[in-house]
């Protein structure tokens, strides 16, 4: 019995470490590229032989690297705390009250959720240009809070529900309105939700490429991600490699922070909203 | 939705006590039922308000500008030209091409996704060492940036660069090598999501049965299909809708890849290409209205066929 149970958990642990290797295999090796130097950077080994922070000092002298980052972080932590109010509001009302056309609401959030993004580039780039909004963070912020939206609706009204309804009711016995009720009484028990979703909504922005690429041409508001896809190396067809994958690690790092410190948050959030219902 | 609790405390109310205070009681029902309409249609507001002005607003501008000739090199010419858009793009092979190049990779990689996904669910559901490791580590290429991935394995396969890059031949520069990456780079970043949908709806099969089951004599893996799949049925078909959709729309991963050259553009990279070097509108737009009915078909099969039910549909009611 004893050798039994030894035998399982090796055989989960081998399991497992084949997990590991999937989820690492392709992020060590950016890594590694951009620890490489100068002179190895083209041997061709997975691990660098002689590690070195020339990448990291060259994209951090780089100005439009340092814009895109800014551009990334100013863009994304706007777009994230307005989806949050927005979504927060609305996914209250969708959980607990009572009011007409609350089922087409949940069907157009659904819908969102599948839209093909690429069907609003053309005509967004003809609006957003007749409305000054082209190459600017207001143009992509709009963009990426309609898109987070659904994601936010659905996971905080999944969270709402899990209030017990005494709540509000006993706050309304007490006297307060329906509104006071959402305010001070719901609101601050669903924190640990309105967290996770921000999460989420962070994550989501941040990887946008499509947005970034198409409704912007210049560093004025181009995030990271389509900013490294402009990095030009010392002749205009040569990609240089090191600094996007030095560009590659730093944006990855805040995200691999999250998940290290917020993993059991990011798989509830992730899964409440879309099984539950 | 009837059963409130207000409406059965009314009720009650009205049951005890005598006329005049009834009238009151109903009074302050039908006051508290209109507050709590108000401010729900209150609190919605903005976010339907920005959802249609960002998403129905811009559909409908496509539908009308792929009805005109909307050059930008030639602003002048402008005019109304029924459907000579739609039919310069249904009878050009660029769009045929890449509409077979993006049905490929969908189908190809959402059922190794649904595959892959489920195997990993089960290993993160029922591990008995590590838990918390391999839900961690399972997260990685979910919260990786798409670009950052795509351009790991793109190196990886640049000849004299990358340590999967083989002898003498560059993948990237050709067909099928270069789908089969494309393929890889999608489910290698999308199988911990669908794992996790997926891992949500194990935690629903009551363990109870599957030990009935195997007290039956089922092996694990008539276990598997005959208890566990029928009744995650519902997870697995949402997950498997929402991947197909977004599988649909790969664009970052081509981008980076290969840049859409020897064939291999989706319709996102075609209308994307055509909107930054070709510059027309119409022709753009015309590509965004076909991609959004081609999603919409999509979506409408999954549910008539399959009864895909659509995540938050039922509003559950109040407890």
């Amino acid at each position: 019995m004893q050798t039994e149970t030894t035998n399982r958990k090796l055989m989960w642990w081998g399991v497992n470490v084949v997990v590991l290797l999937y989820a690492f295999v392709p992020v060590v090796w950016i890594v590694s590229l951009s620890l490489k130097d100068d002179a190895t950077l083209n041997d061709g080994n997975y691990l660098p032989t002689s590690p070195s922070g020339e990448s990291y000092s060259a994209i951090f002298s780089n100005p439009d690297f340092l814009r895109a980052l800014i551009n990334s972080i100013g863009i994304c932590i706007i777009a994230t705390l307005v989806a949050i109010v927005v979504g927060t509001m609305a996914a209250y009302a969708i959980a607990r009250l009572a009011f007409p056309g609350k089922k087409a609401i949940v069907a157009m959030a659904l819908l969102i959720s599948m839209f093909p993004q690429i069907a609003l580039v053309t005509p967004l780039f003809k609006i957003e240009t007749s409305l000054g909004l082209f190459d600017t963070w207001a143009g992509l912020i709009i963009l990426y809070i309609t898109f987070a939206l659904p994601l936010s609706i659905y996971t905080l009204s999944a969270f709402f529900r899990e209030i017990p309804w005494d709540l509000e009711k006993a706050a309304k016995m007490d006297g307060a309105t329906p509104y006071q009720a959402f305010r001070q009484v719901i609101t601050p028990l669903a924190m640990p939700g309105v967290f996770t979703t921000a999460i989420l909504v962070f994550i989501s922005c941040w990887n946008d490429f499509l947005f970034a690429i198409s409704l912007t041409s210049t560093s004025a508001a181009r995030t990271v991600p389509a900013a490294m896809s402009y990095f030009t190396g010392a002749t205009t067809f040569e990609k240089p490699t090191g600094p996007i994958a030095a560009a590659a690690v730093v944006i990855t790092i805040p995200i691999v922070i999250f998940v290290l410190l917020f993993q059991r948050r990011i798989v509830a959030g992730l899964t409440s909203g879309a099984v539950k219902g | 939705m009837t059963a409130t609790p207000t409406s059965a405390a009314a009720r009650a109310a009205e049951e005890r006590i005598d006329d005049g205070t009834a009238e009151i009681a109903r009074q302050r029902y039908t006051d508290a039922k209109k507050a709590e309409r108000k401010l729900g249609l209150l609190l919605v507001a903005p976010a339907v308000v920005v959802m249609l002005a960002v998403t129905a607003y811009p559909i409908l501008y496509a539908f009308w500008l792929s009805l005109n000739k909307a050059d930008l090199r030639q602003p002048d010419l402008n005019e109304f030209i029924w459907f000579d858009n739609y039919i310069t793009v249904l009878s050009s092979p660029i769009w045929w091409m890449a509409f077979g190049v993006t049905m490929f990779i969908t189908v190809v990689s959402a059922s190794l996704e649904l595959a892959l996904g489920m195997l990993l669910a089960i290993v993160m559901h029922r591990t008995i060492v590590g838990r918390g490791l391999v839900r961690t580590s399972a997260l990685v290429p979910y919260a990786i940036v798409t670009v950052v991935a795509a351009f790991s394995w793109r190196f990886a396969w640049t000849e004299g660069l990358g340590w999967l890059a083989p002898e003498g031949s560059a993948p990237l520069t050709q067909f099928w090598p270069s789908i089969w990456i494309i393929i890889l780079a999608e489910v290698w970043k999308t199988v911990p999501f669908m794992a996790l949908l997926l891992m949500a709806g194990l935690a629903l099969v009551p363990e109870d049965l599957l030990k009935a089951a195997s007290m039956d004599g089922a092996n694990a893996w008539k276990r598997f299909w005959m208890v566990t799949v029928p009744l995650i049925k519902p997870a697995i078909l949402v997950a498997l809708l929402f991947r197909t959709l977004d599988a649909f729309r790969v664009f970052d991963n081509i981008f980076i890849l290969t840049s859409g050259a020897n064939g291999t553009s989706s319709v996102s990279m075609v209308a994307y290409s055509n909107l930054i070097r070709g510059l027309n509108l119409g022709i753009g737009s015309a590509l965004s209205v076909l991609i959004f009915l081609t999603t919409g078909i999509i979506a409408f099969l999954f549910i008539k066929l399959f009864g895909a039910a659509a995540p938050g549909a039922d509003t559950e009611g109040r407890r």
